[in-house]
């Protein structure tokens, strides 16, 4: 290579490893390493020994009725982001790819909620959902009908659902369409002159050609799908009502900052790695088959 | 006789397309109005008393008033958590450009061992999410005594980004070509003056990209601040006081309204302004150019 010493490379290197060393690989092997003892605090007091405690964690994680709830949650989860986030901005991207007015207007709408923390959006949400005279509730006096308990236990899972997936659509909206103008139009022309209605073309040439974008996508949304922290701890915190609208990270940050319990909710938190790595290579596995 | 046969049928083929054109911009039009009206909403509304906004909520001010931006800024102190949240952010954004510039001046320069091994540190470390780290961070901190301060915010979240900001980096310069270094090497610049004159500058696209998404992540991210800084009110940043805000005021709907348009609206303006490069930013990665 170009540049015959070599010392300076550790100076390029040293600063951002030391980083990544100090606050990621050692916290996560510590991580691990923390699920196996009962941790009476977080910081060891002085000649103080955690008990070590085996796969007691582990065991708990399957006998949890909490964490099933939170498990099956964000499964639910998952497979909401692939049908309504991915799945309503494919459609969008399809019919924004088609016009040839106001495209940039619709990019930068659409794309808009996904700057917004969801902090922001959840608080925002409060004020529609709420029993006293909230949004959704001033509109159902409006027809006359009895107000309803949003966040009540029927529909408080359905009503953090709207919002997390709402506002994220525009961002694999702008990925689709991306991977849209990036399939070359002479095949579309070749097709049209071989008779191909505009519906068949989505069918036969569109969707394939974009099968790695989805590909993208579909990862991005699901692994999102296992971080989402913010937009429910606002709307419910700590699972309200009656842990029902736990998602692994509430249930984890409830665990560890809210009952204490450390070690278990450094097992949750390993389960949130092993299920990422886990769904990233099954949606890895599911579009090389069809292929 | 003739014409008038054909006519009503061009006619009728051109309607055809244009009315399914009119469906298509109908439906996108719908959708822009469904991504923009809650917060046309929340903004009219926090103009409003409380106890209009209960009554009236989808009309325009009655009696329009600014007592809910008074108290969300003589209550909650809101100037002071744009304060910290610009000190944290932008020390993020900062300290993460600076890293991943290096690192990736490095990864793309030097060959030697073990060079494969860093990439898939690298790599890996992105299925790392901040719950499976937090909890020993959370031990350090309080060990070094920086709990709840902006400093512990700032730490975990340099490192949050790091990876994929390197990656991204890497990513833009291998396709830097060689030559403008060789000639500055061959006539005498050292390796830092080449990395500082001819790299950064050259890198200046993707260290935008790197720069934006760092920002928003470090600015949006409740998580880490929740944890680092809970209770110390002087140092909240913008997303820990909104928390808080939601548990305390949550009764008060011209108080939260207004918080919420405080926050929106300089995120907006920025959007504007900047709306290219920050879609860019977001998108990158699974976005290619």
């Amino acid at each position: 290579m170009l540049y015959k010493k070599k010392w300076p490379l550790f100076l390029f290197l040293v600063p951002g490893l030391l980083f990544l060393l100090v606050f990621l690989y050692i916290p996560f092997v510590e991580n691990i390493r923390n699920s196996f003892f009962d941790m009476a605090s977080v910081v060891k007091m002085p000649g103080q020994e955690f008990d070590f405690i085996g796969l007691d964690n582990y065991k708990r994680l399957f006998t949890d009725p909490d964490m099933k709830v939170a498990v099956i949650n964000t499964l639910k989860m998952m497979v909401l982001t692939v049908i309504f986030e991915v799945g309503i901005a494919f459609v969008l991207a399809v019919m924004v790819s088609q016009v040839k007015k106001l495209q940039q207007f619709f990019r930068t709408v659409y794309f808009f909620p996904v700057v917004i923390s969801a902090t922001a959006i959840g608080l925002m949400f409060k004020l529609f959902y709420n029993y006293n005279g909230g949004m959704l509730n001033q509109i159902l006096e409006y027809f006359g009908k009895e107000p309803v308990l949003w966040l009540g236990t029927d529909t408080a899972f359905a009503m953090i659902c709207i919002p997390t997936l709402w506002s994220y659509i525009g961002f694999y909206f702008v990925i689709l369409l991306t991977g849209l103008s990036d399939i070359p139009d002479d095949i579309y022309e070749a097709a049209a002159i071989d008779g191909c209605g505009k519906f068949m073309q989505v069918f036969y040439i569109t969707l394939p050609s974009l099968k790695p974008v989805f590909f993208t996508s579909v990862t991005l949304a699901v692994t999102g799908a296992l971080k989402v922290f913010d937009l429910p701890w606002v709307l419910a915190p700590n699972g309200a009502p009656q842990g029902l609208t736990h998602f692994l990270g509430t249930y984890m940050y409830q665990t560890a900052y809210g009952l204490n319990n450390y070690d278990y909710a450094s097992t949750q938190a390993l389960l949130i790695v092993v299920l990422g790595v886990l769904v990233s290579k099954g949606v890895g596995f599911l579009t090389k088959e069809e292929a | 006789m003739e014409a008038a046969v054909i006519m009503p049928k061009v006619r009728k083929s051109r309607k055809k397309l244009s009315i399914g054109m009119i469906v298509v911009y109908i439906i996108l039009i719908a959708w822009a109005v469904i991504t923009i009206f809650p917060f046309v909403w929340v903004v009219v509304n926090s103009f409003k008393p409380s106890a209009e906004v209960l009554r009236s909520s989808f009309s325009l001010p009655q009696e329009f008033t600014l007592m809910n931006y008074e108290n969300a800024f003589s209550r909650l102190n809101v100037l002071n958590a744009y304060k910290n949240s610009f000190l944290i952010s932008g020390c993020v954004t900062i300290g993460v450009m600076v890293l991943s510039a290096l690192m990736s001046f490095g990864m793309t320069r030097y060959r030697f061992r073990g060079k494969e091994l860093i990439r898939s540190l690298i790599v890996a470390s992105l299925m790392f999410p901040a719950f499976a780290t937090i909890i020993p961070v959370y031990k350090m901190i309080i060990q070094w005594g920086l709990l709840g301060k902006p400093i512990a915010v700032i730490l975990p979240q340099i490192a949050g980004n790091l990876s994929f900001a390197t990656i991204v980096m890497i990513g833009f310069m291998q396709t830097i070509p060689l030559e403008m270094e060789e000639a500055a090497y061959m006539e005498g610049a050292n390796v830092f003056q080449v990395f500082v004159r001819i790299i950064v500058p050259l890198c200046r696209p993707s260290l935008a990209t790197v720069a934006i998404f760092s920002f928003l992540w470090s600015y949006n991210d409740l998580f880490v601040q929740k944890i680092m800084i809970a209770g110390h009110r002087k140092y909240y940043p913008v997303c820990t006081l909104l928390e808080e805000i939601s548990s305390k005021y949550g009764t008060d709907f011209g108080l939260m309204a207004a918080s919420v348009t405080i926050i929106v609206i300089p995120v907006m303006l920025v959007y504007i302004l900047l709306q290219k490069n920050i879609i860019k930013g977001l998108t990158a990665g699974a976005v290619k150019g």
